[in-house]
């Protein structure tokens, strides 16, 4: 078990430093030159221009800038934003409570939505509850999460005006009022964008949930649990329920990346001050250093949750616990 | 809407049904493809795709207006849909059905073949790496891993803001590019299981190259999961390139594709939220009918429900 960890957690470095190598060497391979490009305010002064490239060793051998990279790297320094003047580290430490909070609601209600949905369906199964839920959740599935999001934003934002367009919390009053004022507050505000993010999850967690029901209902202690005269209910929800639980730990660990990655968008269209949208604007403005080190968090939680969902497979399921390389191969859908 | 444009948005609609019709005339014939449309989605899939894709091929008979000229930025903007502007205009005053119908070229266009390189690249990739095993398999899954670890929308977001804009062929061969990890891993999965079995043990016992047999005898085999997620991908790549369009670097304005149209309309969204709307529902359709249609093909293909 021991050995094998220090092999996936070996390998899992391996991944994010080629993805990191990866998007250096993009960025390297880019046309552009910062003294044609300058900050959008004309050619800058030839002079100033020339000691800027030496000082961030613009005019070093590609080799050694990316050694240099790597070391600063190696060291937690994540390097610093020219757009934002100021280190990346803290443009991020600011950003990520944000992006946290949306993105532990979304998956809230990712699962306990979805979950429920694909539980009710299997008990259900080829009854009219099912069948009307199996197509409404292939729509949801199917819908472009920005594009939900804005139909949200227009219906409850704008004609019924239940929740605020955008923004994380209220500028004004918050400060002023209590922390109970501001707790709220930043719920009212999270709803729109945590139940965009999250019910487009929550379809593909239903359809997800139904189809390991439906998978564990023709294996033989099913039918065994059945034969012995168990009322339905118990056959659904304790054996059925319990041995498809386990697939949704692989879905739990898919989802994981998707959080940053999919939050790109919806954080754009809510101006949510998150790490997506920290992302996006620096995209936009060519801050490669910001847009270097999100690429570095979103592969260590795609790496992270792959291994995460091997190990929690591993406590929940005796079956697999983990010999050798027969561990589960998580194969992305 | 002139008549013409009627005529054709008519003709579209009796054709796609038609087309079903036909096609599950002739599935009846085969046990598979009834299996197929015992669906009621998956023959619905078929329909909304086959009008899309007409809609598409015969865009300049179904648009009425250019999609890129703005005929009267002033008294025709924001127009509601109507029988004139079925679709409305934009805040450009452009015909949105008109965007709508010459989108569909842009959008479908990208999607199918952005999903072909995906999927003929990972095909490739993944049964090379589960025929020959060995170290050609540990590279190439390796690299997969890598791949399947890289955050697609910031690499492509990155690419793209990088060479500013990228033409049409750049921006599918992008997307293209870095689709085809989670297809490449799928055939190669199949791919081992199949290279034990008889007949490709006979093969390579004929002295067949290995390149005939992998061409002519594995991957001709392992079609059905291949086919499935290349009807997934079509989704996928399509929904990229929305957000791609949607956060302004992807196709590039005024040429409409649906992305883009959605980003038009964002702005107007409290005003005239037919812009944002109508594209919107179409890639949702377009990518639940996909969806559906690849449930369908995954029952259809399915040997296991084959009768004995």
């Amino acid at each position: 078990m021991t050995a094998w960890l220090l092999r996936r957690l070996a390998a899992s470095v391996a991944i994010i430093f080629a993805v990191v190598t990866f998007v250096f060497i993009l960025i390297h391979l880019a046309p552009g030159d910062p003294c044609i490009v300058g900050t959008g305010e004309g050619v800058p002064d030839p002079a100033v221009c020339r000691s800027l490239i030496r000082q961030f060793a613009l005019d070093q051998p590609v080799l050694v800038q990316y050694w240099r990279y790597l070391v600063e790297l190696a060291h937690g320094n994540l390097g610093y934003s020219f757009a934002l003047h100021r280190p990346v580290w803290d443009a991020l430490v600011d950003t990520m409570p944000f992006t946290l909070q949306l993105a532990g609601a979304a998956l809230l209600i990712d699962f306990g939505l979805g979950l429920a949905l694909g539980i009710y369906q299997a008990w259900r199964l080829n009854r009219l509850p099912d069948v009307v839920l199996g197509n409404v959740t292939l729509f949801v599935y199917s819908l472009p999460t920005f594009w939900l999001g804005l139909i949200l934003l227009l219906l409850f934002g704008e004609k019924l005006r239940l929740f605020p367009v955008g923004g994380a919390s209220d500028p004004v009053l918050c400060p002023l009022v209590d922390s109970f004022y501001c707790l709220a507050d930043r719920i009212w505000h999270m709803v729109l964008p945590a139940v965009t993010l999250g019910l487009v999850g929550a379809a593909g967690t239903a359809r997800f949930q139904r189809a390991a029901m439906l998978e564990v209902a023709q294996q033989d202690f099913v039918r065994t649990a059945r034969a012995k005269g168990l009322p339905e209910r118990r056959v659904v929800l304790h054996h059925q329920l319990r041995n498809a639980l386990l697939s949704v730990i692989t879905r739990f660990g898919l989802t994981l990346p998707f959080l940053l990655t999919g939050a790109v968008l919806v954080e754009t269209i809510f101006a949510w001050p998150g790490m997506g949208r920290l992302t996006v604007d620096a995209i936009l403005r060519r801050d490669y250093a910001i847009v270097t080190a999100a690429a570095l968090i979103a592969s260590s939680l795609v790496v992270a949750g792959s291994l995460i969902a091997d190990l929690l497979l591993g406590f929940a399921d005796p079956r697999i616990r983990v010999h050798e390389d027969a561990v589960v191969d998580i194969v992305t859908a | 809407m002139t008549f013409g444009s009627w005529l054709a948005l008519v003709v579209a609609i009796v054709l796609s049904a038609e087309v079903v019709r036909w096609l599950r005339h002739r599935a009846l014939r085969h046990e598979r493809w009834r299996r197929f449309f015992r669906h009621p989605t998956a023959a619905w899939g078929c329909g909304i795709l086959t009008f899309l894709i007409i809609v598409a091929i015969a865009a300049p008979l179904v648009a009425p207006l250019d999609p890129i000229v703005q005929p009267d930025p002033v008294r025709l903007k924001n127009h509601a849909p109507s029988l004139t502007f079925l679709m409305g205009t934009d805040v450009f005053s452009r015909d949105v059905w008109s965007r709508f119908a010459y989108g569909a070229r842009v959008s479908l266009g990208i999607g199918a073949l952005g999903a072909l390189i995906a999927v003929s690249l990972g095909s490739c990739v993944g049964a090379v790496a589960g025929y020959y095993r060995r170290w050609v398999d540990a590279i190439l899954m390796r690299g997969v891993d890598i791949g399947l670890a890289l955050p697609r929308i910031f690499i492509v977001l990155m690419a793209v803001a990088l060479w500013d804009r990228l033409s049409f062929a750049w921006l599918t061969l992008v997307i293209g590019l870095t689709s085809w990890f989670a297809t490449s891993r799928l055939v190669r999965a199949e791919v081992l299981a199949l290279r034990e079995r008889d007949f490709v043990v006979a093969a390579r016992a004929l002295g067949v190259p290995s390149s005939r047999v992998i061409f002519g005898h594995v991957l001709p085999n392992a079609a059905a999961p291949i086919i499935v997620s290349a009807a997934l991908s079509v989704g996928n790549v399509l929904l990229l390139e929305a957000s791609l369009s949607f956060l302004g670097i992807g196709v590039a304005p005024p040429r409409p594709s649906w992305g883009n149209m959605i980003a038009d309309g964002a702005v107007t969204i409290y005003t005239a939220p037919w812009t944002t709307l109508f594209a919107g529902l179409a890639i949702s359709l377009v990518v639940m009918s996909l969806n559906a249609v690849a449930d369908g093909l995954r029952d259809a293909l399915d040997p296991r429900q084959d009768p004995a």
